[in-house]
């Protein structure tokens, strides 16, 4: 058995140990937010954070998470009906298409804020290159990030977002 | 019941609670062929937009194209609303479910309009709007760039517009009141002089009880409120917290989960498989051979071979079981069968000639060569491209009783649900088809063979089943962008002007127009030669005008550069003829600043592409730094005619930017013992954060008829990279992918 912290929550976990953490979280624990790409670590789609650093999921065997502290998708948010300031800028900037790579993109993207939080173009380069986006949707992901990384320094509810027209 | 006429209809009828649902449709015998397949029984017919006006005054429009990304249900939503007059909050969508009220008539009347009889409701056709209708739409597909252009443009405007004049004149009735003085406003009806306002829906009632209008008056673009405005996508929400449902993250009691694999060079079948290992493993099921089958689409029939599945508590354990497996495949004759010998048989039948047909023809090319003060020529050669959706390809099935339920992503819900109901040999009205959102569809997800094996496991297995295919399996097992050799002849007089073009490649698909230039030129003659090989083709995104585009607007260059001439400057001389097309050239020379020069190790390239109805040039700057490739910055312009929705608009261009230029700059599938050698994004890579560029997308709106968005961003990206190349370093690519260039990229 393998006990793992999921989105704050304590998981006992029976799967053969070297199980891909990604399976467990969409099979046993049925947060199918965390997406299956590739299974080698090349396209990001799995992307969670392991104790705030991003890790692939697909290729992190479960039993490498043992006692740490794993985020997702789901557990992003601050809260329920919250958001974070990355979920609220992507979509402020339309960012996702299709949106499977989008809890992989968001990830990658929250665990760079949280060590960077105003990245420049290289940092932002560095962190989200690992992230596949065949929709293509690089140029909004990088729009919204420093949109983001800019409603982080002031207070966000201070931020007044438009619903309904972008004119962008 | 009224009588159907000859083609379509609008028709109305009221909903559970007194709401009012308005469709319009299209009968068997229409034009379209591919449908008629699917609407063939007597009293059945293809019920194609539904708008519903529910008792909260929320009107739905209920979209029969699939999501994959390109926001289709909000611009659809959007053009039902704009000739609805409807408040934009009031306003939902949904897609159509592939089920029988979509397609068969009678069972809508059972079940949509709750077994009351139908009034005369049957009107005429609109003024032939609904035989262009017919011709351009199909079913439930989705691809060629259509939903906009054909399902909004003549389905969703129509039956708005039908509404509003039902909903208007039910009004006036109640409020006994001259119908033109009252008005419809954001989802109110109002009569000023009385001071009356009542929602929509008081009249819903009354208005299903009317024939609709036969001729709606459908706004002009300078009355629009709601089309050509950037809205938020609907779809976007559950996109950001992980609870948007793909088919992949579908969830059935008792499921047990399943990959496949099929054999290396697409013929053939299993010889023999050793299975003791994956049978001893934890949490295997089962070990199955699938038959061939037949997954015949869009673009030909086509049958898949037989296939060999692992079932198993988990993906996982599948997925290792699999890898366990010994499987030994029958050899063929297409084990012998390279990229090279592929490539040599192009070269041989364009060289022969041998029933070549003609795709345009014009003058006396002989005579405009034999003249010539210079005459050009050059081979190009683009490679088989897989599609690599970001979602690999899966389905869930369960079967049960002669029944089956299935959840897939799929461009072509009501195929994939005959598909199925055909691999069973269930009747289709016992296969219930669920599409979700899909991961990225790009014409791979308009092949059913993925839900068929589904549906068959299902079957096998007696329990439910999710397949999920792996990337290695969906890299090897795609339906492929054709390689295409193309060779060119071209004639220019001694001033340069353009005398005879001369075009003949191997291999075609659609649309016919794929390979045509639009430029003045005094003799041509285009045409193919077919020189098929075993490779599984299949439609991507752009089809035939994704190779096409690279090979024509890439020699125009090379044209123009032997004349002496500037690429834009030549390119523009000759479309004095087509002036849209000139214009979104030169506006994307302007925005570009085309001639302002740039530094050493830079250059700028120029195409132009009209396809699915639209108009694209795309600029790019690069930079070769010490054979370093950096793509900097893509300028775009496309007209459309009228953006509905200008922002989904631009998201639909920048992401066929990055798609052709991840093709463009890596894209490869290559064929090594008639097999295919890659496997995964490592070596089937794609255009990354790192290396993607500025994009600038400028809209004309020219007020013609309506293009699609989501294919024509793809095909110039490839030839204004190549020729800002050829700006830069003088180094002309004729080849792609360019990593197998000189350069490194």
């Amino acid at each position: 058995m393998t006990v793992v912290t999921v989105n704050g929550i304590e998981q006992k976990i029976q799967v053969d140990p070297t199980t891909p953490l990604l399976w467990v979280l969409r099979e046993q624990l049925q947060l199918t937010g965390t997406k299956f790409g590739c299974g080698i670590a090349q396209c990001g789609a799995c992307t969670v954070q392991v104790n705030g650093v991003a890790m692939r999921s697909c290729v992190t065997p479960v039993s490498a998470v043992a006692g740490q502290n794993v985020t997702t998708i789901e557990g992003l948010a601050p809260g329920p009906d919250e958001l974070h300031p990355l979920q609220q800028s992507w979509i402020d900037e339309q960012v996702p298409q299709c949106g499977y790579c989008q809890s992989g993109q968001l990830m990658s993207a929250a665990a760079l804020l949280a060590q960077n939080s105003s990245p420049s173009d290289d940092d932002i380069d560095g962190a989200m290159s690992g992230n596949i986006c065949r929709c293509g949707m690089y140029s909004r992901i990088r729009k919204a990030i420093k949109s983001a990384a800019g409603v982080q320094q002031f207070e966000p509810s201070a931020v007044d977002f438009l619903e309904g027209e972008t004119n962008g | 019941m009224g009588k159907w006429t000859r083609r379509g209809f609008i028709t109305a009828g009221i909903i559970a609670g007194g709401g009012l649902i308005v469709g319009v449709a299209i009968r068997p015998g229409n034009r379209a062929t591919k449908l008629s397949k699917h609407v063939t029984g007597d009293g059945e017919t293809l019920l194609h937009t539904w708008v519903k006006l529910d008792n909260s005054n929320v009107v739905t429009a209920i979209v029969p194209h699939s999501e994959m990304g390109q926001g289709v249900g909000t611009a659809l939503a959007q053009m039902l609303a704009e000739e609805l007059d409807a408040d934009w909050s009031l306003v939902e969508f949904e897609e159509a479910p592939a089920i029988s009220e979509f397609a068969n008539y009678p069972m809508g009347k059972g079940m949509l309009f709750a077994g009351l009889d139908i009034p005369d409701f049957v009107v005429p056709t609109v003024d032939g709007v609904l035989i262009r209708t017919a011709q351009a739409l199909d079913l439930q597909i989705t691809g060629g760039s259509a939903s906009v252009r054909a399902t909004g443009a003549y389905g969703m405007r129509v039956a708005g517009a039908a509404v509003k004049e039902m909903l208007r004149i039910a009004a006036a009735e109640a409020w006994q009141v001259p119908v033109d003085q009252v008005i419809a406003r954001d989802s109110q009806m109002i009569h000023e002089a009385t001071g009356r306002s009542e929602p929509y829906s008081a009249f819903a009632a009354a208005a299903a009880e009317m024939s609709p209008p036969a001729s709606p008056v459908l706004k002009t673009s300078d009355e629009f409120k709601i089309m050509g405005r950037d809205v938020q996508r609907h779809d976007l929400p559950p996109k950001v917290d992980g609870t948007a449902i793909f088919a992949l993250d579908i969830r059935v009691p008792n499921m047990v989960y399943a990959t496949v694999r099929r054999a290396p060079s697409f013929a053939g079948g299993v010889e023999n498989i050793d299975d003791t290992v994956t049978r001893s493993m934890n949490g295997v099921v089962d070990i199955v051979k699938l038959p061939p089958a037949d997954v015949s689409a869009l673009l030909g029939s086509f049958s898949s071979a037989e296939s060999v599945a692992v079932v198993a508590e988990g993906y996982w354990q599948a997925k290792q079981g699999m890898n366990a497996l010994r499987i030994q495949w029958r050899a063929t004759e297409n084990d012998r069968v390279s990229s090279d010998s592929i490539f040599e048989q192009f070269d041989r039948d364009i060289s022969a000639a041998i029933d070549f047909k003609s795709d345009a023809s014009e003058g006396n090319v002989a005579a405009s060569i034999a003249d010539a003060a210079q005459v050009i020529e050059a081979d190009y050669r683009v490679p088989y491209l897989a599609h690599t959706c970001m979602e690999p390809l899966n389905a869930t099935a369960v079967v049960k009783e002669g029944f089956c339920e299935i959840w897939i992503g799929c461009q072509s819900p009501l195929s994939f649900r005959q598909a199925v109901a055909d691999s069973l040999g269930f009747d289709v009205e016992n296969v219930t088809l669920n599409n979700c959102f899909m991961g990225g569809g790009f014409g791979r997800k308009s092949r059913p063979d993925y839900a068929i094996q589904a549906a068959q496991l299902a079957a096998k297995i007696g329990r439910p089943v999710q397949l999920i295919w792996s990337r290695e399996e969906d890299v090897r097992q795609d339906f492929y962008r054709p390689a295409v050799q193309s060779r060119f002849r071209a004639a220019i007089d001694q001033e340069g002007n353009l005398t005879a073009w001369e075009n003949t490649y191997a291999g075609k698909m659609e649309p016919a127009a794929a390979p045509l230039v639009p430029y003045t030129v005094a003799a041509k003659k285009i045409g193919h030669v077919p020189s098929p090989t075993h490779v599984p083709l299949g439609a991507w995104r752009s089809v035939d005008h994704s190779q096409h585009g690279f090979f024509t607007e890439s020699f125009i260059d090379e044209v123009a550069t032997a004349a002496g001439q500037d690429p834009y400057e030549y390119r523009a001389a000759r479309l004095k003829h087509l002036p849209r097309q000139l214009a979104v050239l030169k506006k994307a020379a302007t925005e570009a600043q085309w001639g302002v020069p740039l530094a050493p190790g830079r250059g700028r390239g120029i195409a132009l592409q009209e396809c699915f109805g639209s108009i694209v040039a795309e600029v790019v700057e690069v930079t070769v730094n010490e054979g370093d490739l950096s793509v900097d910055r893509v300028v775009a312009v496309i007209d459309a005619g009228y953006a509905v929705s200008p922002d989904g608009m631009r998201a639909q261009i920048e992401s066929g930017i990055i798609y052709g230029l991840s093709a463009a700059l890596y894209g490869e599938i290559t064929i090594e013992d008639g097999a295919v050698a890659q496997s995964n994004f490592h070596d089937y890579p794609s255009v990354r954060m790192s290396k993607a560029p500025a994009i600038e997308t400028y809209i004309i709106n020219s007020g013609e008829a309506m293009g699609g968005a989501g294919e024509p961003g793809t095909p110039p990206i490839a030839p204004a990279l190549a020729n800002a190349v050829f700006n830069a370093t003088g180094q002309r690519i004729r080849e792609l992918p360019l990593q197998n260039s000189a350069l490194n990229v």
